[in-house]
Parts: structure tokens; C-alpha cells; sequence
């Protein structure tokens, strides 16, 4: 509210008195935010790595003592190097949790969210400048609670990152379940709070504050897809925000929302009438959707790089737009197949199945138009390109594998083994780190005013697909055999023993895939300081954000707000000079805007 | 040997990105700065980066399939199994098109319309019927998968025969008990509350519930004996109170056990308990009800396709009819060793990776023979006391 005001009558060029703490922490800056959002996701993407390679060496090596888990874990998790049981679940757990919300949700989301919604609308600044600097505050207090968990006595929260009571429920149940638990609860009760003020905020600032002439059908895709994210965030999240005080309540105030008939260490315990079933529900009427949550800003940035990069207009842009409500629709009506299992009526089942399946409808709809958004391009593979090209591939693979998974027949094979975790790595996982590095390579000149690397661009990006695929291709034996996920070690079984070559190479592919994000690493901090200045519109884009200057000002814009006149993507019109016409060059005469 | 292999990897892995940053650094200041333009000759190296890529990666595709492909589960051991292998198949053979197609039609356009010198893109901006025919044929696929998946997953759901074998599987941290329905085919009643250590499962018969009310009585008295004597400590008062309150509850939903059951009290008393293996019969349904004592567990049998959870608080279903024998299966598979399994397969804890059982299946004829081997719950319960089997003086002597 004041903020925008401000930002309104503000002009640009008049430099208002900043602090070092006003400019660079307390920021009510989109620009800065976005950057603070980046970076902190980052730092938390390379703990949760850093625990992947620890609990891969376990799986490849188990019973083997190695110094290096030994340093990282000490001698009370992992004495003589050989990790204890708990920690594996715990590792597993933090891991799942960082990716799934912390660097994917928060951090995907946080920070080109932030970065492109005022700039790609022509808006100079977010509806609400606070709302957004409290956002991204609540956001970092949770993370440093989450990391603070890592150090309790008892280790931290265990029971899966989707926290199924009675595990996650009772101490006695195991050592995570203890003051882990807790904290792992408060971390995500700010983060739900920080994405719910971050969403809210998205949705105000698109829906009011878009620059004249920009009209819904003249967004870029990436508008679209933020915008439909934070719906889906703002409707969903404050179910996982109830299922978690809940928990909560059970936990310490002897409710039995979640318990019932248990009998654990010795003792019946006085819980009666719960249910765990309803937990599952909770949760997962926000999980499902929230793969979506990071999945669908994935595809809006590819879709937005691709584009410019292939020289052509998107194909199909109303059919992509109704693709993105169509997928956000139906993500609300098929959270049960996670559940197939727990007992539900099998006529559900059938249901959910069918809802499932038809999602598959409109992302196919979209790798068509994707593929054929490159037909009769002229593409340029700047590294950003790449790596879209890269989740087109993923988004296919790990699709496809979806389909078997949405059926509760199949499922009933393949659940809860090495099948989903192949699965979800690559459709979810992959993919939104491919679009999220795409997305990084594409708007660094806008971040930061320099350009990044482009072979060390490139290098990383074939770095991480190849051991990305070596590492969760082959993965899909395992589940197909019948291997459970969320084993410490698979030696137990001598029918599953057999794949222990198999559980090397995955582990070896899994450590060059993490020693490759050290190319990026170097690559994004040396060119922050030191890379070559930024040209205002390095790739010859026709979004807004490339109009304003590189220098950031407050305000976006120096002197008046862009005004629009066509849709995003003529690229490659006939009868103009450039190969790009941007979205604030007026039509001319008898020319026609947008799809037709 | 495993060690030294990580290392190697590591080893090779930090020489490999010293080296690169090298390269970096020498090239950036070679070759100028602008990183916003790509030279002819890179582009076309990275589009053909892609062939090499989808070359790798259907090759990685086969090799995966012919190095571990033969180890994965084997044919299913159960009718509806074979359904659900059939629509696998069928599954596999419809979504291989697709990855195929995608990527060879992926790469086949990065490779025609990488830039070049002088080329230019063609303006499309939409196609209506090419975007009407692959909204409709995905359709018209996924229909097909559709209705095969919901017939085989009726199946897998369908009724319980009259003479089906009903076994309770009954998962705790960490290690199953399989509990069969003995003479009357008929699984006793079971109940938390009635839990201790001669009674695992909690299971209800007469002499449990006067077992039961003893022991509780007597832990209440003893409780209520220590306060009056303890000299007075706020905080353990206060927590032998509530542990007083806790055990006169349980006692009244022993009673009310007592009162309301009357009819189905002793059904489990010939009930048969068994761990680490038990055994079904080939060629007759085999209807499991499922049970947990603590947190969800989750009763997985991948050689029969057989999968459910287990949730505290209620009781789970599913059934199979097994059609092969383990010694069949040994000689299919050719491994003497080879034994159906039942495993857990939802997170549970500590040890969540080793709780398992074994499963035999047998000749009906071996069967019959194994079952009548097992000894009732009753006479374990009784051998554990200390009592012959028919002893009625129990029942008596606790009201
Ligand atoms: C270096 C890259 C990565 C490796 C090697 C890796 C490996 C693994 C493995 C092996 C598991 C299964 C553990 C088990 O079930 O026993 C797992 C779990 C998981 N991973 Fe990753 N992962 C990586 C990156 C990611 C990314 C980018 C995401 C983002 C979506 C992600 C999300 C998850 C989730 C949600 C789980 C489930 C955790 C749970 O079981 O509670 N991972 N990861
Ligand atoms: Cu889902
Ligand atoms: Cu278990």
C-alpha cells in the first residue's frame, strides 16, 4: 500500500538516502529480494546435495566406514564413518524438505517471482514492498530453524519429508520424532506464512498494477504461470498449515487428531479416535499441488527462453495458457494417488486414477508445443536455452513414468520403492533445477549486470544432465524389482543385494553431479564481481524487464511507466527489420497483434 | 575396494574442475567478452551436442535394460499378478513411443534449425487442427489405459471367496507376526488394551481379559500405594495421577470389552501366531487383513503384486490367489535359495530396513500339514503361565 504509493509518485532518478541496511538487508526492493530469495535457496540446495552424496555413499557402501561421513556427521551419528540408521532417515528427510520447499518453492518461486513480476508487467515495484521484505524475512528465520535442527541432541525431524504421524508423532517412536520434529514443524509453519505473504502479493501486484496495454492475453507466459502458482500456493498451503498445528497439538498438548490404539515402548498410549489416515489427506491436499507450485514456474521461464531463444513466437500461446489452468485445476482433485494404499475405498481409488491420468492431457499439450515452438526456428544455444531444452527432455522422461504411477493397479507394484523416487527426481526435481539454472543463466545480466560465463555455462549444463540421468535413470530397475525407498541399506535382502554395482554407479553419478554445481557456483560469484558488463538487451528479448536500465533504480523505470502495444512474442515477424519486435513498439498500420 | 573407488571418483572429479576453471580462465581472456553472442561455430557444436546426448542417452537406455532388466521381479506369482504384469506391458509398450518419438523429433529440429549464418526463423504463432489432434490422440490413449488400469485394479479389489484361508498380518517396530484364523476360520477379536508380554498381539479371549483386569488392577494398587507413602514430590504426584487415571480407563474398556463381546470372546483362542515365515496354499484365496501396533507400516509382497498399508487405529484388507509354489518358483528362477517375501514398505524407524518375513507357498497338501504343526495362541498363553491347557482355574479365580 504506502509502498506503492511511494513507488508511484517516486521518480527514479531522485536517489533517496539508503543505509547499508535498508539497501542490502531490511530491502523492500523486488530486485534485492529476488537476489536475497536466490541466494539463500541456494545456500540451502547445497546442504540438502551435500546430504544426498552422504546418504548415497551409505546406500553404495553400506557397512564401510568413510572419514568423510565421519567429519560431517561426527562420532555420535556416524562413528567410525558408518552412519547410523537414524541419521540416513533424518539425512533423507532434511533432504527432501530443503529441495521440495526450500529451493524449489522458495527458492524457484521467491526469486523470479519476485524479479519479474513488477518487471514484466511494467510496475515498479510489488503491490506491497513490506509484505514482500517480511516474506522473504519469514522465509530465512525457517531456514535457519531448519538448520538449527540439524544440531539437536536427538537429530533431526526422521520420518520422511512427508511426516506421516505416529512416526512424527511420538519420540518414543524414533530419536527425530523428538525436539527435531518440533522445530522442523515451527521452520515450516514461518515458511507456509512467508509463501502465503509472498502469494497474496504476486496475485495483487499481476492482477493490479500491470502497466497500460497489458492486457491478460498479452502476459508472458511466466506472468501466467506465477500467477497461477500463487493461487494455487494461497489455496493449498493453509491446508498443510492445519494438518501441521494438528501435529502439532498432538504431539505436545495430548489431542488425538492423528492417534489411535497405540501401543509403543512398553505402554498403551491414552490417544483415541484419530486418525493417521486424515494426516495423509491434509498433507496431501497440499502436496500434490505443490509439485505443480514448482513445477509450473518452471515451465513458464522455459517457456519464456525458449521462445526468445528459438527466434519464434511460443506455439500456441492461448493453448499453453489454458494447459497451465487446466493442470492447476486438476492438480486440486487428485491428491489420493498418493493414498491408493491406506485402505481407501477402491472405488475412490478409481477415481483418483481418472482425474490423474486426464492431467497428463494438457502436458502433453505443452511438449507438443514446446517441440513445435522449435520448428523452423533459428535457435542460439546460449546456456539458459540448454538447459530449457534439458528440462524438455526431463518433463518428458519423468512424465511418462507418471503415467504408470497414476495407475492404482500399477501402483500397487511400484509404490513407495526406487520407481517413485526415479520418478519424481526427474519430472519434479530435474526438471525445476533445469529450469531454475536456465532461469539464473538467462536473467544474471538483469540481477546483477554482468554476464555470466558461457562455456562454463555449457559445461555445467552437460555435467548435470548426464550425471543427473546416470544417476536416476538406472534407478527405475531398482523400484521395478521391487526395492522399497527409505532403506539404510538394501544388504538385508539378498534378491535386492544384486544391485549393489548399480547403487555404485548411481552414487559415483551422484557425487559428479554435485562437484558440477561448483562449476556454476564459480561461474555465478565470479561474474557477480567480475564478469563483462551487461548490454541492456543481451539476448533481444521483447519482455519489458529488458527496457529498463542495467544500473538498478528504484522504481524501475526512469521517467513514465512502459506503455504495451503487442503481445510478447514477435520474433521473427515478417516485414520487420530486427527479428524481435519488444512489446513497447507500437503496431503499425493494419497490423495485427498477438496470436493471429 | 569400494572406498577406493569413491576416492577415484572424487580424485578425478576435483582435477576435472581445476582443469576447467583453467580453460576459463586462459579462454575469457583470449577471446574477448561478449557473452551475449555465440560464434557460428559454437552454436553448431552445441547442437550437435544434443546428438551426441540422445545417442548416450538411449544408449545408457539399452544398456540399462539388458544389464538389469533380467533382474527384476519375476513373473507374479498370483492370479490378479498376472493382470497387472499384462497392463505393465501394455503400459510400456504404449509410453516407449512417445519418449522415442519426443526426443528423436527434439533433437531432430535442434540440429535443422540451429542459426546460421543469414538463417531466420519462420513466423507460426498457432495451428488449431494440429493442436486439436494431439489434445485428442494423448486422449483417446489414455482412455485406453484408463479403462484396462480400473478392470485390473478391480481385481486386485474384488470379493472374498466363501472358502478363502484369512490371515492377519500384524506389523510392529520392527518385525511382523502372521496370525492365523484356526478351526472356525474365524480371527478372534484383538485389542490394544489387552497388549503384554504373553499376549503380543492383544488379542481378546477369556482368559486375557481376566489377565488383563488382574494386571491392572494390581499396577493401580501398587501406584496408589506409592503416593499415599512417597512423601509428596509435585511433579511425580502428578504423573502417578495421570498414570492411575490412564490404566482406569484401559480398565474400563476391558470391562466394556467384557460386556459387549461375549459372542466372538474366544474365537481367538485357536487362532495360530507365527513369525519370520508363514505359508499359503497355491491355488485358494488368501484373504489378509492387516494391523499395526505403532506407527503405519506397510505389508508389500512384489512377487505377488500385493501391496497395503498398515495404520494403527484400524484394520486393513487385501487378498491373492498364489499360483506358484516357492519350489516351482525356485526352479523357474533357478535359484535354490529364492523365497517370496514380505516386506515393509512404508518409513517406520530405525530398523524400517530389515523387517521382513519369508513366504512359503505350498502344495495344499503340505499346507494342511504345516498348519496342523502350529500350536493355538490358547496353548502358548496357557504353556506360558505355567498352566495345562484346559485349566478353567483362571477363569474362575478373577471376576
Ligand atoms: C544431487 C542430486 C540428488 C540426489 C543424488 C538425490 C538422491 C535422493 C535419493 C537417493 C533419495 C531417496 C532416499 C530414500 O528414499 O531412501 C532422495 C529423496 C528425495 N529427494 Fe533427492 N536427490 C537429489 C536431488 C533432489 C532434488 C533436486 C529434489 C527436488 C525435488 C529432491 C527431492 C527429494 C525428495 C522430496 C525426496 C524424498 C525424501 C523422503 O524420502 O522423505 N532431490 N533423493
Ligand atoms: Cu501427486
Ligand atoms: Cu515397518
Amino acid at each position: 500500500m504506502s509502498s506503492t504509493a511511494h513507488a508511484a509518485d517516486h521518480h527514479a532518478d531522485d536517489h533517496h538516502h539508503e543505509t547499508f541496511i535498508s539497501k542490502y538487508v531490511f530491502s523492500q526492493d523486488h530486485k534485492m529480494i529476488a537476489k536475497q530469495f536466490l541466494v539463500t535457496g541456494m545456500f540451502m540446495a547445497t546442504i540438502g546435495m551435500l546430504m544426498s552424496t552422504l546418504f548415497r555413499i551409505q546406500i553404495a557402501w553400506p557397512g564401510e566406514g568413510f572419514a568423510i561421513v565421519n567429519f560431517f556427521l561426527g562420532d555420535k551419528w556416524a562413528p567410525e564413518g558408518i552412519m547410523d540408521p537414524n541419521m540416513y532417515l533424518a539425512l533423507g528427510t532434511i533432504h527432501g524438505t530443503i529441495m521440495v520447499f526450500f529451493l524449489l518453492t522458495a527458492g524457484l518461486s521467491g526469486t523470479f517471482a519476485n524479479l519479474l513480476i513488477p518487471y514484466q508487467i511494467g510496475a515498479r515495484d510489488m503491490a506491497s514492498g513490506f509484505m514482500n521484505m517480511l516474506s522473504y524475512w519469514l522465509f530465512a528465520l525457517s531456514s535457519v530453524i531448519m538448520i538449527a535442527s540439524l544440531f539437536v541432541e536427538t537429530g533431526p525431524a526422521s520420518a520422511g519429508w512427508t511426516v506421516y504421524p505416529p512416526l512424527s508423532a511420538l519420540p518414543q517412536a524414533m530419536p527425530g520424532s523428538g525436539l527435531g520434529m518440533t522445530l522442523w514443524l515451527v521452520s515450516m509453519t514461518l515458511f507456509i506464512a512467508s509463501s502465503m505473504i509472498g502469494g497474496l502479493n504476486y496475485i495483487v501486484t499481476i492482477v493490479n498494477l500491470r502497466t497500460k496495454g497489458m492486457s491478460m492475453t498479452r502476459l508472458p507466459l511466466s506472468i501466467w504461470a506465477l500467477l497461477v502458482t500463487a493461487i494455487l500456493g494461497l489455496l493449498s498451503f493453509p491446508v498443510l498449515l492445519s494438518a501441521c498445528l494438528l501435529l502439532l497439538f498432538d504431539r505436545s498438548f495430548g489431542t488425538s487428531f492423528y492417534l489411535s490404539d497405540i501401543f509403543i515402548a512398553g505402554e498403551a498410549l491414552d490417544y483415541n479416535g484419530g486418525s493417521p489416515i486424515l494426516f495423509e489427506h491434509l498433507f496431501w491436499f497440499l502436496g500434490h499441488p505443490e509439485v505443480y507450485i514448482i513445477l509450473l514456474p518452471a515451465l513458464g521461464l522455459t517457456s519464456e527462453i525458449i521462445a526468445t531463444n528459438s527466434r519464434k513466437p511460443i506455439f500456441g500461446y492461448k493453448a499453453m495458457i489454458g494447459s497451465i489452468l487446466a493442470i492447476a485445476f486438476l492438480s486440486f482433485i487428485v491428491w489420493g494417488h498418493h493414498m491408493f494404499l491406506t485402505g481407501m475405498d477402491p472405488f475412490l481409488g478409481s477415481v483418483f486414477t481418472f482425474t490423474t491420468l486426464l492431467i497428463a492431457i494438457p502436458s502433453a499439450v505443452k511438449v507438443f508445443n514446446y517441440l513445435t515452438t522449435l520448428y523452423k526456428a533459428n535457435i542460439q544455444f546460449t546456456p539458459a536455452m540448454m538447459f530449457s531444452l534439458g528440462m524438455v527432455s526431463t518433463f518428458i522422461s519423468g512424465g511418462l513414468t507418471g503415467i504408470i504411477l497414476a495407475d492404482a493397479a500399477l501402483d500397487i507394484t511400484v509404490h513407495d520403492t526406487y520407481f517413485v523416487v526415479a520418478h519424481f527426481h526427474i519430472v519434479m526435481g530435474f526438471s525445476a533445477v533445469n529450469a531454475m539454472f536456465a532461469g539464473v543463466y538467462h536473467w544474471f545480466p538483469k540481477m546483477y549486470g554482468r554476464m555470466m560465463n558461457q562455456k562454463l555455462g555449457i559445461i555445467h549444463f552437460w555435467a548435470t544432465l548426464v550425471s543427473g540421468y546416470g544417476v536416476f535413470f538406472p534407478m527405475h530397475f531398482l523400484g521395478l524389482a521391487g526395492v522399497p525407498r527409505r532403506y539404510y541399506t538394501n544388504s538385508e535382502f539378498p534378491l535386492f543385494d544384486t544391485f549393489i554395482d548399480m547403487n555404485v554407479l548411481m552414487t559415483v553419478f551422484a557425487i559428479l553431479a554435485a562437484l558440477a554445481q561448483f562449476i556454476f557456483f564459480f561461474n555465478f560469484f565470479y561474474s557477480m564481481k567480475r564478469g563483462p558488463k551487461a548490454p541492456q538487451n543481451p539476448w533481444r528479448s521483447n519482455t519489458l524487464e529488458w527496457t529498463t536500465p542495467v544500473e538498478h533504480i528504484h522504481g524501475n523505470w526512469p521517467g513514465d511507466l512502459p506503455v504495451v502495444h503487442r503481445w510478447p512474442y514477435d520474433y521473427s515477424k515478417p516485414g520487420k527489420a530486427e527479428d524481435f519486435v519488444p512489446q513497447i513498439v507500437p503496431l503499425e498500420d493494419g497490423e495485427v497483434d498477438g496470436e493471429h | 575396494m569400494g572406498f577406493l573407488l569413491g576416492f577415484a571418483a572424487f580424485l578425478l572429479a576435483v582435477v576435472l574442475i581445476v582443469q576447467i576453471i583453467r580453460v576459463f580462465e586462459l579462454t575469457s581472456k583470449l577471446s574477448g567478452t561478449d557473452q551475449s553472442k555465440i560464434s557460428y561455430k559454437d552454436n553448431r557444436t552445441r547442437a550437435y551436442s544434443w546428438l551426441a546426448f540422445m545417442v548416450w542417452y538411449f544408449g545408457l537406455f539399452i544398456w540399462v535394460v539388458i544389464k538389469w532388466g533380467p533382474l527384476i521381479l519375476p513373473e507374479a506369482a498370483s492370479e490378479h499378478g498376472a493382470t497387472i504384469d499384462f497392463l505393465f506391458d501394455l503400459n510400456w509398450a504404449i509410453l516407449v513411443i512417445p519418449f522415442i518419438i519426443t526426443h528423436v523429433v527434439l533433437v531432430t529440429f535442434i540440429l535443422q534449425y540451429y542459426a546460421k549464418p543469414g538463417s531466420k526463423a519462420t513466423y507460426i504463432t498457432h495451428n488449431n487442427k494440429l493442436e486439436m489432434i494431439w489434445t485428442i490422440v494423448p486422449a483417446v490413449v489414455l482412455t485406453v489405459i484408463i479403462i484396462y488400469g480400473l478392470n485390473t485394479w478391480n481385481e486386485y479389489n474384488g470379493d472374498i471367496d466363501e472358502d478363502a484361508i484369512h490371515i492377519e498380518l500384524y506389523a510392529k517396530q520392527f518385525d511382523w507376526t502372521a496370525r492365523y484364523a484356526g478351526e472356525d476360520n474365524q480371527l478372534g477379536k484383538a485389542n490394544f488394551n489387552f497388549i503384554n508380554i504373553t499376549n503380543p498381539l492383544g488379542l481378546v479371549t477369556e482368559e486375557t481379559i481376566k489377565i488383563r483386569i488382574q494386571e491392572l488392577t494390581d499396577q493401580i494398587a501398587e501406584l496408589e500405594e506409592e503416593l499415599n507413602h512417597v512423601p509428596k514430590d509435585g511433579l511425580k504426584e502428578s504423573e502417578k495421577l495421570a498414570a492411575i487415571h490412564h490404566k482406569e480407563s484401559q480398565l474400563s474398556k476391558i470391562h466394556a470389552f467384557r460386556r459387549n463381546n461375549e459372542l466372538s470372546k474366544n474365537a481367538a483362542k485357536d487362532d495360530k501366531l507365527v513369525k519370520v515365515e508363514f505359508h499359503i496354499p497355491v491355488g485358494r484365496q488368501v484373504s489378509f487383513s492387516m494391523r499395526s501396533q505403532d506407527v503405519i507400516h506397510s505389508a508389500f509382497m512384489p512377487h505377488f503384486r500385493a501391496q497395503m498399508n498398515c495404520v494403527p487405529g484400524m484394520v486393513t484388507r487385501m487378498r491373492f490367489v498364489p499360483t506358484i509354489t516357492t519350489a516351482e518358483m525356485r526352479k523357474k528362477t533357478g535359484n535354490p535359495e529364492f523365497d517370496y517375501l514380505l516386506l515393509c514398505n512404508k518409513i517406520c524407524g530405525a530398523a524400517h530396513y530389515n523387517m521382513q518375513m519369508n513366504v512359503i507357498v505350498d502344495t495344499p497338501e503340505d499346507y494342511a500339514k504345516w498348519v496342523a504343526e502350529q500350536t493355538t495362541f490358547h496353548a502358548k498363553l496357557m504353556a506360558s503361565l505355567g498352566l495345562p491347557e484346559t485349566n478353567n482355574q483362571l477363569a474362575q479365580n478373577i471376576q
